[in-house]
């Protein structure tokens, strides 16, 4: 097997062995209603983690997306209360400014040639201040448009919902694969991880692929800001703190590596499904408290991190043993 | 030592110059900003505020300072501050006595230190994933040892850390200076500072010329712990209590600004740690003189992210190479290399 795919591989074992468990221990854990609501519960930060997964493979990082998050639910919640503007318009209007945001960071980080993290630490600054100066109180939101959204789902055998935020975030995933693996763009972010010299010198438009990735991680954000005001029903700007640390979590989980170039949209996928297992076995549980999730969610990060590191190794020390064969 | 003098002055003119207008603007916004009162021995007043109100910050921004030097970057300390605090916390609550509460917590955010520098330095993985880990377990941990809920106590000798003052100065105020003394004077008084840039300036340039680069690196996680540590002590002392949730929420990131603030460059290899602490002063001032003013207290993340863009892009490479290549005279360019902060 290609070693590349030796996370992956190993993040689907992990997943299907955990979940394995769980079942042994509460059979109810594999009927539908559970993994439907473990889609819906985890939709918002699973469209975001997409995004993430392009900035990471390009060797970046994006501190503002529950910034961006927390924002999109705020502007929602305030233009509904205050005009009579349709969701879906508010809803596009939200995307602009998010992806415009993205793609303002992106433009930063490329051509003053400053590091992502710190672009992206004053953008979670400007965002979560943006939400702040809309409005500091929980905004409820009583279109009538939010309650057909959320009464659309498709009931699956067994009795659980695919919620419309829950079938979403499968789209996005799926949109999110084809656009890594089959595209000129994704060809492009792998290029970049692997190096921006090397990136250059193959003849990539290393400025426009960078703004583009951090505008697709905008867009994302501004996205899942939309599903987490439709999972909430109000708009609050001290919403979803945290989220790129879990989404960042995911995609390391998820078997990418953190310095770019190798990883997979699917992966993040999976990364986002154990830790919402590690979430739903706790409430099966009863006895556990919620603090065991970060602990759990950290032992798993430094395995990942940890097997990752394993495998560069063997990968090296394989590259190099013909090298020396070749040159007795 | 008049040059030397006048050549550091020249160094954080830009920091010292913003630390200035904050004050100014803060004063006209704010009349009697200025005045300092003596009650009950103790000096009251917004600038002792903002010295007392700025100790986690900059005990965090001495430790990130050394860190980002060696090109890395300690994302834990914010959870490490509410480990040791929830450690301080429950050693007195169980009836131990302070001196027991602050050495375990000491040893604490030094031991989470040695965890992130043996990460980094032993096992190769990059200091913003290796200290990710504990960010995200770290909070749990604190969780752990406060049982979820906030522990609070009733030991004034804890107390004292965050609220007692020697010599009229409040007590934290005394030990971020003090620590900010003891490590400028350890690493500038030895080759520990040269060291410590050539890591990161180039790690596997300095391991080759005899730097013991693993051992120097985990040191410097663990100063970074140690600080958090203090810090975390302060933080718990000054409410009574351990908020395993709340306790150096996101102060990792001020941290981190303090230090760019101060002139540390974060691709690492020199480092400023009065510019760092100054740093610090001028986010709190910042904090501090937005309360006062009555402005709302919105708007104080949008101000913080500008001045953050704007510092940055003046020390943005791409803007200064540009502003080289604009610049006539050849000396002059250099001088102004040699001078950059």
């Amino acid at each position: 097997m290609n070693s590349r795919y030796l996370p992956l591989a190993a993040t689907t074992a992990i997943f299907v062995i955990a979940y394995a468990l769980c079942y042994a221990q509460f059979p109810a854990m594999l009927s539908t209603r559970v993994i439907g609501n473990l889609l819906t519960d985890n939709a918002f930060l699973g469209i975001a983690a997409v995004g993430m997964t392009f900035v990471i493979l390009s060797g970046g990082i994006d501190l503002s997306i529950g910034s961006v998050i927390a924002f999109t639910t705020v502007f929602i919640a305030v233009v509904l209360a205050n005009s009579s503007m349709h969701p879906l318009t508010v809803f596009a209007l939200a995307l602009v400014i998010t992806t415009l945001f993205g793609a303002t960071m992106g433009a930063i980080i490329h051509y003053l040639e400053m590091p992502p993290f710190i672009v992206t630490l004053a953008g979670m600054f400007l965002a979560r201040g943006m939400a702040f100066v809309l409005s500091t109180d929980s905004i409820p939101i009583a279109h009538e448009f939010y309650g057909v959204l959320q009464s659309l789902y498709w009931r699956m055998p067994g009795g659980g919902r695919l919620t419309l935020i829950g079938g979403l975030m499968l789209l996005v995933f799926i949109a999110g694969m084809v656009l890594a693996h089959r595209t000129r763009f994704g060809a492009n972010v792998y290029a970049l991880g692997g190096g921006i010299a090397t990136a250059r010198l193959m003849g990539v438009s290393v400025g426009n692929t960078t703004i583009a990735i951090y505008a697709l991680s905008g867009l994302l954000a501004g996205l899942s800001g939309i599903v987490f005001s439709l999972y909430t029903t109000a708009g609050y700007s001290l919403a979803a703190v945290g989220v790129e640390l879990d989404a960042i979590a995911a995609v390391v989980i998820g078997g990418t590596l953190l310095t770019g170039g190798s990883g997979f949209v699917a992966g993040t996928l999976l990364g986002i499904l154990i830790m919402g297992l590690i979430q739903t076995y706790i409430i099966f549980d009863g006895t556990l408290s919620s603090w065991w999730t970060k602990i759990v969610i950290g032992v798993l990060l430094f395995v990942f991190i940890f097997l990752q590191k394993g495998i560069l190794w063997a990968t090296a020390r394989k590259a190099a043993v013909p090298e020396n064969a070749h040159g007795r | 030592m008049n040059a030397e003098t006048f050549g550091s002055v020249r160094r954080f003119l830009p920091q010292i110059v913003a630390l200035v207008a904050i004050l100014a603007i803060n004063t006209a916004m704010f009349p009697g900003f200025l005045d300092i009162t003596v009650q009950n021995d103790r000096l009251y007043g917004s600038l002792i505020d903002i010295l007392n109100r700025g100790a986690p910050v900059a005990l965090l921004a001495i430790g990130m300072t050394l860190v980002i030097a060696t090109k890395g970057i300690d994302l834990s300390v914010g959870a490490v501050m509410a480990i040791c605090g929830a450690v301080a916390a429950s050693e007195v609550a169980s009836g131990g006595s302070v001196a027991a509460a602050v050495s375990a917590a000491l040893v604490v955010g030094v031991a989470c230190g040695a965890w992130n520098g043996m990460l980094v330095a032993v096992l190769g993985i990059q200091p913003i994933v290796a200290t990710l880990i504990l960010m995200v377990a770290g909070r749990g941990i604190a969780q752990l040892i406060t049982e979820g809920v906030i522990l609070t106590f009733n030991n004034e000798g804890l107390a004292f850390f965050g609220s007692g003052s020697i010599f009229a100065l409040p007590v934290p105020v005394l030990l971020w200076i003090g620590m900010g003394l003891l490590v400028a004077f350890v690493v500038r008084r030895t080759a520990l500072g040269l060291l410590i840039e050539a890591i990161g300036v180039n790690r596997r340039a300095a391991t080759l010329s005899g730097v013991n680069s693993r051992v120097l690196l985990i040191t410097v996680y663990m100063v970074s712990g140690l600080c958090a540590a203090i810090a975390g002590i302060i933080a718990a002392a000054d409410i009574r209590g351990a908020d395993a949730n709340n306790a150096g929420l996101w102060l990792e990131l001020d941290a981190i600004l303090a230090v760019v603030l101060g002139g540390t460059s974060l691709l690492g290899g020199r480092f400023t740690l009065l510019g760092s602490l100054i740093g610090a002063m001028i986010i709190q001032s910042i904090n501090t003189g937005i309360l006062s003013s009555g402005f709302p207290p919105e708007f104080n993340l949008i101000i913080k992210a500008v001045i953050i863009l704007l510092i940055l892009v003046i020390q943005s490479p791409a803007l200064r190479t540009f502003l080289v290549f604009w610049r006539a005279p050849k000396e002059e360019v250099f001088d102004k290399e040699q001078s950059a902060p």
